[in-house]
């Protein structure tokens, strides 16, 4: 705008520019005040304990980091992690990439009632989501008399860990997803199938492409908190070490057999996790917004 | 939750006119395929997942009389841990309301050195496993610690008391406010702001009469959220809060430690209320989106 009247009387149009742009903005001393308090916060509540897990990680040298992670209980706990979020993610997926589909491009009654019962595991606390499976696969639970008759072990052993994590994380890759399937609507789908697609070959080439970012950091934010998953997962593992602990409930035995530098040590791992899952999600939006 | 994350600057598309083709071809039966199909997976993974083992809960609690489950729920120390996970909560999301509408100002409208940097972090505690910042935050914290021992000089102990439990509630709750109001504010008009300073307004008043109504639903739904996620809280809490029964037990630690003792009667009545609390809030939650998307 300054530009355009610039060129007609540029001395009274950039005074008027510069009294519009200030009449946005707060004296100088209030914007440092309110900046320096913005950044105090965010130091003190998110860098401060970022840089400790790494501080106490790298404590005592880099050989003692290497070898705290190369112990055996380490390297099962990273493994069980590894293949519990992997089931659950794999899972949540194509949960989330039906249960989008069928949200965004049908009409149906019920359908906000839907989102919210997806949306429901966000609001529960996670020693809920594992108290659940107790309840239901405990030895006194609905199911536990005849899980033992069978021999089939589910709390305490892998499937309880898989279910609790999927519980917690279930909503994550649903709610990348039809926000913007809703926004894009139906009609490039309408048009591929009227072409003669079939609904698979409509979903690979037409709708998948378009949300393919989303869908990507779905997937991202679901594994990061499946592997980071702590409250739920401890309630129904039973903490058997070797076997049952993921990287998280290593962290805290470790923790509380103070071995600070080992527990900080595989939480590093996890920390490092974390930020490469905030790096993915900068990178994915900046592909999303450039296309 | 996530949802946020995606509106804040996420890909913007032609959402008005495909909103409209949406309106004027919904009626009429849709040409794409997999209705019956995909709707019955989404109803039947998420009974399985879901519906089913939180339901399992309200059954157990209903094998309790009406008088056995109040006499465990106002027990003292269920009471204690109740009103302490609930009213720190309350005071969490609060400063996070406070700082958290701060931050989104600045991070919106002024330029310093990190602004980008700062900006991605504030997502941390919603990709930081809650195991990690608890012990983190109780390091820092301790009397040892980088931010505990000058505060302990002054007199203040912050890990193993209910002040450490709030710092980690503060933590988790962080991203909500700011991402909810960031994308409000990143939306408001210049104009009206310059049409009410030339019209004569203060800078505060401004700030107060035309700015703040506009933010106040997104301000809302970032206080409920942040409120629903702390009060349900564990890993990152447990570690600092030192744990004594009536002072320093959260809520969902009673909860543990009843299972742990095979009480799963007890358990199970202490997550109910927490669960009806949450259910709550989740609808109040629901209203604020809508209402902050009407405002739009």
């Amino acid at each position: 705008m300054s530009v355009v009247l610039g060129t007609l009387r540029p001395s009274s149009a950039s005074k008027r520019a510069r009294h519009l742009r200030d009449s946005r903005r707060e004296p100088l001393l209030v914007g440092w005040i309110l900046t320096a308090i913005a950044v105090t916060f965010l130091v003190v509540f998110l860098v401060l304990p970022l840089a400790t897990v790494f501080h106490q990680a790298l404590g005592r040298g880099f050989a003692a980091y290497i070898k705290a992670l190369m112990e055996l209980d380490a390297l099962a706990a990273i493994r069980l992690t590894l293949v519990v979020s992997v089931i659950a993610v794999a899972s949540n997926l194509a949960f989330g990439v039906i249960a989008a589909w069928a949200i965004t491009k049908f009409e149906f009654p019920g359908k906000s009632a839907l989102i919210t019962l997806i949306d429901l595991p966000f609001s529960v606390s996670p020693v809920i989501s594992g108290l659940v499976f107790v309840l239901l696969f405990g030895a006194q639970g609905f199911f536990g008399a005849w899980l033992q008759a069978h021999d089939i072990q589910i709390l305490f052993a892998l499937p309880g860990l898989v279910l609790a994590t999927t519980l917690v994380t279930f909503p994550f890759v649903a709610r990348e997803l039809i926000p913007l399937m809703q926004e894009q609507g139906t009609q490039d789908e309408e048009v591929a199938i009227s072409l003669g697609a079939s609904g698979l070959q409509t979903f690979f080439r037409v709708t998948l492409p378009n949300v393919k970012w989303a869908l990507l950091y779905g997937v991202l934010l679901c594994n990061a908190r499946a592997m980071g998953e702590f409250g739920a997962v401890s309630v129904v593992s039973g903490h058997v070490r070797g076997e049952t602990n993921t990287m998280p409930l290593y962290v805290e035995i470790l923790y509380n057999e103070y071995k600070f530098m080992a527990a900080f040590a595989v939480a590093s791992l996890l920390a490092l996790l974390a930020l490469v899952t905030l790096v993915a999600k900068i990178v994915l939006e900046q592909r999303a917004t450039s296309e | 939750m996530s949802a946020i994350i995606a509106n804040v600057d996420g890909p913007t598309h032609t959402a008005g006119m495909a909103a409209s083709t949406n309106r004027k071809f919904g009626r009429h039966r849709s040409v794409i395929p997999g209705f019956g199909i995909t709707l019955g997976l989404t109803l039947t993974w998420l009974s399985l997942i879901v519906l089913i083992p939180l339901s399992g809960l309200f059954i157990k609690s209903a094998t309790l009389s009406l008088g056995e489950f109040w006499s465990i729920v106002t027990s003292r120390r269920a009471l204690s841990a109740l009103r302490l996970s609930f009213g720190l909560s309350l005071i969490a999301a609060t400063v996070n309301l406070v700082f958290g509408a701060i931050v989104a100002w600045v991070l919106v409208r002024y330029e310093f050195p990190g602004r980008r940097i700062f900006d991605s972090i504030v997502d941390i505690p919603f990709a930081l496993p809650t195991a990690v910042a608890g012990i983190a935050l109780t390091t820092l914290f301790a009397e040892n610690g980088w931010l505990g021992a000058p505060l302990t000089q002054v007199g203040i102990k912050v890990s193993y008391t209910p002040l450490g439990i709030l710092m980690a509630l503060i933590f988790i709750g962080l991203p909500f406010v700011v991402r909810t109001v960031q994308p409000v504010l990143l939306d408001l008009d210049a104009e009206v702001e310059e049409v009410a300073a030339t019209l004569g307004a203060s800078r505060w008043q401004t700030l107060t009469r035309v700015i703040l109504p506009s933010v106040l639903p997104g301000l809302l739904t970032g206080l409920a959220l942040a409120f629903a996620r702390a009060v349900g809280e564990y890993g990152s809490v447990i570690f600092i809060a030192g744990n004594l029964p009536n002072v320093s037990e959260i809520a969902p630690l009673l909860i543990v430690i009843r299972l742990e003792e095979f009480k799963y009667a007890d358990a199970t009545a202490i997550a109910v209320v927490m669960l009806v609390v949450s259910f709550v809030l989740l609808l109040a939650i629901n209203r604020l989106q809508r209402w902050s998307e009407q405002r739009k």
